[in-house]
């Protein structure tokens, strides 16, 4: 068991719903108790979605448990089958359903025999795969099972299109900016004459699959999910995939040029002059480039930033400080364990140290030990950042529903450039306002915390120390609080005195 | 002239394929009102996941809750359940030493068959805190059952009331008649059931006082140390319709003697709820009428927007009867009332009520229709397009992009709702999606989908 009250990645079924919920026409059903539907409500209010969401629950009670689902899945997957007529219908097993051990691929076999609907059982274990590896699978698992299902039809074909063309795997519903991001890559692509095949799963047709080995090649924008996919293509049909994540000035170019490459290999005639327009874009469309040259961001020099989110936003993220902004990352870090090699590789000299951690007590006390002038995070982070008062940029999921801005806000790109190079210069001039506020007497009422959720509070302030403690302007009093308070435990001090606060001052050497 | 009617209320009963909360989401408000509580979920990521999106920014205030995850090992009985709790409640005890620990049984344990039961009462000796276990799981109970899982389990552990040593007074007081009178008042004292924010218990036990009854306490109180004593020959009223199981337990377990009354929602709810706790004690109302007639009067504004609009209730938090004789008595046409779970007997004086609701405004008889399905909800939401549906938030923004007003029925349980002077509150929620659409529609794009 775990003491918990946040996670950063949601359970398997989540994962698997996003897929499902994101191609059009599919129906998912879960095998799952009363109240388990919980994402129709995320995919409501978060993405604001218009339609209903295209996920019932076949409902697990106590004559279920007596006597199995016996006919009940079933009949949910046949009735779905009559009302929707949806091409597919995924029946998703919870956590719930897992310990169970019911025979759901036994059910789904029987209902595909009565259903115009294909029927499939998404195959991911709850206790071992976490929301984003679910998704990864299950996108790979529909892809498979229509390619599979094309070639014993005979229903398909492998040509490749005459233009260059490229299918766009892993853009789907929930995704922190998916939509933004998808649009930017159309643009990209456009300009550089290359022709949209498939996208999915966000409003693909699951009909449409048997096309996927019409494009030339394939792009991963993000490391989460898709790969499995990508892989999975290039082993049946040698389709090349670009996995750089197009975030930042240098990791576009990187994209580019692999794209490139792809290209030239495929088709040496291939005549569009990438490298003149790499070079246009960064320089004079892009603002970002710019912008980190000009005189006002010399100020961020050498700033001291935490970064923590999933793999591929904090990667990006950590290389574009680094290296576009001159900023220094004394940390990055993410949730994404299963794929620590990876992301430790990404970072290697962008950072000080690398955080591989899914408890967020440890980022908070990572964040706060740390003391940097902005955190870019998810939005644990930024509650963190409130306690402690620094500002917090959110670069990745989860995510509330500010993260799903109706303006366009896209990541990837060439206009992600510009939206990053402003969320991390709004991060920062905020923290610098925020300080001369205080300067210059600002309200402070503010009690500092540092608990996390397990803390140890042995220390007590003796009046005398808190009032010279309250001598201190606001903007340092927190750090010193700290400092004094560390100074005072390791020391054994139970009570801070004056004279404490002055000892920890002269062991501190300031 | 009457509208052609049923004579009683049609109950159905569809598949249960509804959207509801999971009962677990109790303890977001059970640790506020109960402020040296721990709630510790014993579930898995799934509860947990659930708990941290639904609860939103509460989350991030150190809330005096947490969950016990459950992991593989958990699961296949490779780690023992006792030492594994132990481990937990003693850090729990260590960072925040609350004062009672509840554990929150969920789908899991239930499967795994966890007996925490069991547990509890050996760990509750181990580490010194009581521990009070509520199986509030998705296999049995919808969203607000899982308060009442919880205050079940509570009302065990009140104190028991001391018996009245009525032989003994005997002897010092020769004055009978008047001794009897004595006897029957310290006998009777009235604990009302039910979780509210401390304003609104403040209120009725006001309004009651008014009446000259006194409210002996509160389960559950705003501290778990105040739990007050039950025992035979205390009366007990339920403020929430889906407090069934409490209420049982109080009768069965502690002889209490339950007043079966309509719930304080609504001024006509509120005065019927007055009027039968009145009766229990033989005390004659005073002045509830003007009472009632001025708190209808303040609301005429509100009542102008909502009078001969219909509503539909797609049901998910077991208020709905409540609210819809309430919103009758305003001048509403109930269709349907859909309802996870219905205690004919528990809601007996409000099934009543709102049948005497319905006939004195000569308005049809609403469907009653517990474990509702969802989907054939919807198309009947769309044959009978009524002017306002409340429902869940899974179900809201689709509807509104239809054309079909929509109100959040979560809202109905977060906000203050009991009680004369919250009547307004209720209108104040079941008019803003309409006073909202009253500046919108004559922009003309009402229905949002192609």
């Amino acid at each position: 068991m775990k003491l918990a009250y946040w996670m950063y990645a949601g359970p398997a079924h989540i994962g698997t719903l996003r897929v499902a919920s994101s191609f059009k026409n599919v129906h998912a059903i879960m095998h799952a108790p009363l109240g388990d539907d919980y994402f129709n409500v995320m995919r409501s209010m978060l993405e604001r979605e218009r339609d209903f969401t295209p996920v019932t629950a076949s409902i697990v009670d106590r004559h279920v448990l007596a006597r199995g689902s016996q006919e009940k899945v079933y009949e949910n997957i046949t009735r779905k089958d009559k009302e929707e007529r949806p091409d597919l219908i995924v029946l998703t097993p919870t956590c719930t359903s897992s310990i169970l051990q019911e025979d759901l691929q036994n059910f789904v076999n029987r209902a595909s025999m009565d259903s115009e609907s294909d029927v499939i059982l998404a195959d991911v274990n709850h206790y071992r795969v976490n929301e984003l590896q679910a998704a990864d699978r299950t996108l790979e698992q529909i892809v498979r099972f229509y390619i599979e299902k094309a070639k014993k039809q005979n229903d398909w074909c492998t040509t490749k299109t005459k233009k260059p063309s490229v299918n766009i795997l892993g853009i789907f519903t929930l995704g922190f900016h998916n939509q933004h991001d998808y649009r930017e890559l159309k643009r990209l692509l456009n300009d550089l004459g290359i022709e949209i095949n498939e996208v999915i799963p966000e409003g693909g047709s699951v009909t449409n699959l048997k096309n996927l080995p019409k494009a030339w090649f394939n792009i991963v924008p993000y490391r989460e999910v898709g790969l499995m996919t990508a892989v999975y293509l290039e082993e049946e049909f040698q389709m090349p995939y670009v996995a750089t994540t197009p975030m930042g000035i240098v990791q576009t170019a990187t994209f580019i040029r692999e794209i490139e490459k792809i290209l030239l290999a495929a088709d040496p005639s291939i005549s569009f002059d990438f490298e003149n327009y790499i070079d246009e874009q960064t320089r004079f469309v892009s603002q970002a480039a710019w912008f980190s040259k000009s005189i006002d961001c010399q100020n961020l020099t050498g700033k001291k930033t935490v970064v923590f989110g999933d793999a591929t936003h904090a990667a990006s993220i950590t290389k574009i400080l680094a290296c576009e902004m001159g900023i220094r990352v004394v940390c990055a870090g993410t949730y994404c364990k299963h794929d620590a090699d990876w992301f430790r590789e990404q970072v290697v000299g962008f950072c000080d140290q690398v955080l591989i951690t899914d408890d967020h007590t440890q980022v908070g006390d990572m964040i706060a030990s740390l003391e940097p002038a902005a955190i870019f995070g998810t939005q644990m982070e930024r509650h963190v950042g409130k306690r402690l008062d620094i500002p917090c940029g959110v670069i990745s999921a989860p995510v509330h529903i500010q993260n799903f801005p109706l303006g366009y806000r896209p990541f990837l790109g060439y206009e992600g450039t510009n939206q990053i190079a402003d969320l991390v210069y709004n991060s920062f001039s905020l923290g610098m306002e925020d300080h001369l506020l205080e300067i210059f007497g600002g309200h402070d009422t503010k009690e500092v915390i540092t608990k996390s959720l397990s803390t140890d509070s042995d220390l007590s302030w003796a009046p005398d120390g808190l009032a010279e403690l309250n001598k201190i302007p606001g903007f340092v009093r927190g750090k010193v609080k700290r400092n004094t308070e560390k100074f005072a435990r390791q020391n054994h001090f139970n009570m801070i005195t004056v004279d404490v606060m002055f000892a920890a001052k002269e062991a501190a050497g300031a | 002239m009457s509208i052609s009617t049923n004579d009683t209320l049609v109950f159905e009963c569809e598949t249960g394929n509804y959207h509801t909360f999971c009962p677990i989401s109790c303890v977001s408000w059970l640790y506020q009102k109960i402020e040296d509580s721990f709630f510790l979920v014993i579930g898995t990521k799934t509860c947990g996941y659930f708990l941290q999106n639904a609860l939103g920014v509460m989350i991030f205030a150190e809330p005096r809750y947490a969950m016990a995850e459950l992991e593989e090992g958990d699961i296949s009985a490779q780690l023992s359940d006792y030492k594994e709790l132990k481990r937990l409640c003693l850090q729990i005890k260590q960072d925040r030493n609350p004062s009672v620990i509840v554990w929150i049984g969920t789908c899991t344990t239930e499967i795994i068959k966890m007996d925490l039961e069991g547990m509890a009462p050996r760990l509750e000796a181990d580490i010194g805190i009581p521990i009070v276990v509520a199986r509030a799981n998705g296999l049995d109970y919808a969203f607000t059952q899982g308060e009442d899982t919880v205050l079940a389990a509570m009302a065990q552990r009140c104190p028991q009331i001391p018996t009245v040593p009525s032989s003994s007074q005997k002897t010092n007081n020769l004055d009978f008649s008047n001794q009897k009178e004595n006897i029957k008042k310290t006998e009777k004292s009235l604990v009302l059931f039910g979780s509210l924010p401390s304003t609104v218990t403040t209120q009725l036990t006001l309004e009651l006082k008014r009446q000259g009854i006194e409210v002996a306490g509160w389960l559950p109180s705003g501290r778990y140390t105040d739990l007050p004593a039950l025992g035979e020959g205390v009366h007990v009223c339920g403020v929430h319709p889906f407090l069934s199981r409490t209420a049982t337990t109080l009768m069965r377990r502690r002889k209490c003697r339950l007043i079966g009354a309509p719930f304080p929602i609504g001024p006509d709810g509120t005065r019927a709820w007055i009027e039968k706790i009145c009766a229990a004690f033989d005390v004659e109302p005073q002045g509830l009428d003007e009472r009632e007639t001025k708190i209808w009067e303040g609301l005429e504004d509100y009542l102008k927007l909502v009078r001969g609009k219909s509503v539909f209730f797609m049901g998910d938090n077991l208020l709905e009867i409540s609210l819809a004789r309430f919103l009758t008595r305003c001048g509403m046409i109930v269709y349907e009332v859909g309802i996870p779970y219905m205690d004919k007997r528990f809601q007996a004086a409000e099934l009543l009520l709102l049948e005497q609701t319905c006939q004195q405004m000569n308005v049809p008889m609403p469907r009653i229709v517990e474990k509702p399905d969802n989907y054939y909800q919807i198309q009947r939401i769309r044959e009978l397009q009524p002017d306002l549906a409340i429902t869940g938030m899974a179900h809201a923004n689709p509807l509104e992009a239809r054309g079909i007003t929509t109100k959040w029925s979560v809202e109905f349980t977060f906000a203050q709702i009991h009680g004369f002077s919250n009547s307004r509150e209720i209108l104040e929620l079941v008019t803003r999606p309409l006073r909202r659409n009253q500046t919108l529609d004559s922009l003309g794009w009402t229905k949002l989908v192609k």
